[in-house]
């Protein structure tokens, strides 16, 4: 099951991030994971939180570019050598990964925060392997 | 529509005659009442017989916007102040304000100039017109507004300040033309798309002027407005806008060459150029009473086609503006015109066209950052494709310059959208 993820694309200049989390606050919408890619120029954080259409809406309202695109996020046991396997499996089936964080729910399962270059067949190749991922609902009750 | 066929449709010989008549009656005007001048064509010993017809207009002296700022506020003019009926200044961003004065004529002159132009772009006295054009001391707000009225069309004086007036008349007025920068017609369209008006909205035209602007970024405003858009031209020291415009054909702006008679210089040597070659604009006004001027230099690079056009119009044509001499900048020992960049980041569907550059010196050489907005839809969550983006448009401009330029991709909405004449470079050298 694919999730939505909200992504807003920043300035290298100081203050901005903070100006970015405060939008999220001031609203109410908690982050349960994020990732912040950056280059010199700009950096694209990456968020993964309880209700990505309001962060959205409430990031443009406030003159931030955001977007949502599909990641999956999978369950992974919190132990030696699981993501390895992960990507294994991944990897045999020819889909590349374009970036990926975690996410840490409980204590003993982990998520890892995915996104491949073929969003559908990667949900394919999970189902087909008995691997269970975190639906956008789902995000919302954690 | 042609609103004076007689004076835009004339014979080559006829038109050539008309200019030779006005031009010897100008000379002596300004000989017996401008001592500027007539100090300037002692010294060449230039008598106004010397004069017989338009062919001997290259005989004459040049006039210079620093001449207007010598002889600040009044000294060019050729009428006492009980004559002048308004006076018009220029933003005096580059020094002294230009002072220019106008008769009770030269208002009709002008009003009759404008109102050809707007009759180019199709408004009729069924039309309502925003004039969103700065008013005050700019000529672009109340030059358009006579010219709007003289067609007897329904003119609504907006000036500049407030997009979101401007756009909730727009809808409720049934604004069927508009006539502003075309930078902020850009902005325009976007509150409008922001407030979900686009499809509310009854314009058909725009006639946009006051900077230059690409052939993409007209069509960019065509197609986001769904109208028909059109080039006017003109400078407050020759008139005001209304000196030329462009038909619904495209081929170049119209020029009221009754009244401005152009002539383009090759910008090393100032010689005339031929018809067709590249050159820096002159302009004679050929009627004017209050602030007459010869063979004013206006530092607009164009080019001039005298052949009939297919509208029936058979006044001559400038082509579109490549670039101001002023606003030319020297990189890396390169020509580089804002305009070029502007036409190149036209080609590049994934970015607006609002763009700032940036120079500057570092280590003793020259520094180009070019920042741009992406589209909307093209923001994305991965490096990879922004960075894709990047290199796409530093290449486009290499193309276009010749030389490099770091290209940086800034937040949507984030370069300052003007309301007047855009601000598109920072030079950060301090060469002098």
């Amino acid at each position: 099951m694919l999730a939505k993820q909200l992504t807003v694309f920043i300035e290298n200049r100081s203050g901005r991030l903070s100006e970015v989390l405060n939008v999220l606050k001031e609203n109410n919408v908690n982050i349960l994971s994020l990732s912040l890619a950056d280059t010199t120029e700009f950096g694209l954080l990456r968020l993964i939180v309880d209700n990505a259409a309001k962060g959205k809406e409430k990031l443009t309202e406030n003159g931030f570019s955001s977007l949502l695109s599909d990641v999956s996020i999978i369950k992974i046991l919190h132990k030696v050598g699981s993501l390895q396997e992960l990507l294994r499996i991944i990897d045999a089936n020819g889909v590349n990964i374009e970036y990926m964080y975690g996410l840490s729910i409980e204590d003993s399962t982990a998520h890892v925060v995915l996104k491949a270059s073929n969003t559908e067949k990667l949900e394919q190749i999970l189902a087909e392997n008995g691997i269970s991922t975190l639906s956008t609902e789902e995000l919302a009750n954690l | 529509m042609i609103w004076n066929e007689t004076k835009e449709c004339m014979s080559r010989e006829d038109m050539t005659n008309l200019q030779s008549a006005r031009l010897v009656k100008l000379v002596d005007y300004m000989y017996h009442n401008v001592p500027f001048y007539r100090k300037k064509m002692q010294a060449i010993g230039l008598m106004p017989g010397d004069i017989k017809s338009i062919e001997d207009i290259t005989k004459l002296p040049f006039t210079t916007k620093d001449d207007l700022r010598d002889n600040y506020p009044f000294g060019l003019f050729a009428v006492p102040n009980s004559q002048i009926v308004r006076i018009h200044a220029s933003s005096g961003t580059t020094g002294k304000a230009t002072v220019v004065g106008y008769t009770r004529h030269d208002l009709d002159v002008w009003a009759e100039c404008v109102a050809r132009c707007l009759s180019m772009a199709g408004v009729t006295k069924d039309d309502i017109i925003q004039i969103a054009y700065g008013y005050g001391l700019f000529t672009g707000g109340l030059g358009a507004h006579d010219g709007a009225q003289k067609i007897g069309a329904t003119v609504v004086p907006m000036s500049t300040g407030n997009s979101k007036k401007l756009t909730t008349m727009m809808v409720d007025f049934g604004a069927t033309a508009i006539a502003c920068t075309p930078s902020y017609l850009l902005h325009i369209s976007e509150v409008l798309a922001e407030e979900g008006l686009l499809d509310q909205i009854k314009l058909k035209s725009a006639i946009c002027g006051a900077e230059p602007w690409t052939e993409k970024m007209h069509h960019e405003i065509e197609s986001r407005l769904n109208i028909k858009a059109f080039d006017i031209y003109g400078l407050s020291e020759i008139m005001g806008p209304g000196v030329a415009c462009d038909c619904e054909f495209h081929r170049g702006l119209h020029v009221c060459e009754d009244h401005f008679y152009p002539e383009i210089l090759n910008p090393d040597t100032l010689a005339p150029a031929p018809d067709g070659e590249l050159g820096e604009l002159a302009f004679t006004t050929l009627t004017k009473e209050g602030i007459p001027l010869i063979r004013y230099r206006t530092k607009d690079l164009t080019s001039i086609d005298r052949t009939p056009c297919e509208c029936g119009r058979t006044s001559a044509r400038i082509s579109r503006f490549k670039g101001r001499v002023d606003d030319m900048l020297i990189i890396r020992g390169v020509n580089v015109f804002p305009s070029q960049i502007e036409a190149a980041l036209c080609e590049v569907e994934e970015v607006t066209p609002h763009y700032m550059m940036i120079v500057d010196r570092v280590n003793n050489l020259d520094t180009l950052e070019v920042q741009v907005e992406l589209d909307q839809k093209y923001y994305t969550d991965e490096i990879r494709v922004i960075e894709s983006f990047t290199k796409k448009i530093a290449h486009v401009i290499q193309q276009a310059l010749g030389i490099s330029a770091k290209v940086k991709i800034v937040e949507p909405q984030s370069l300052v959208r003007s309301q007047g004449k855009a601000v598109h470079v920072i030079d950060k050298r301090k060469l002098y």
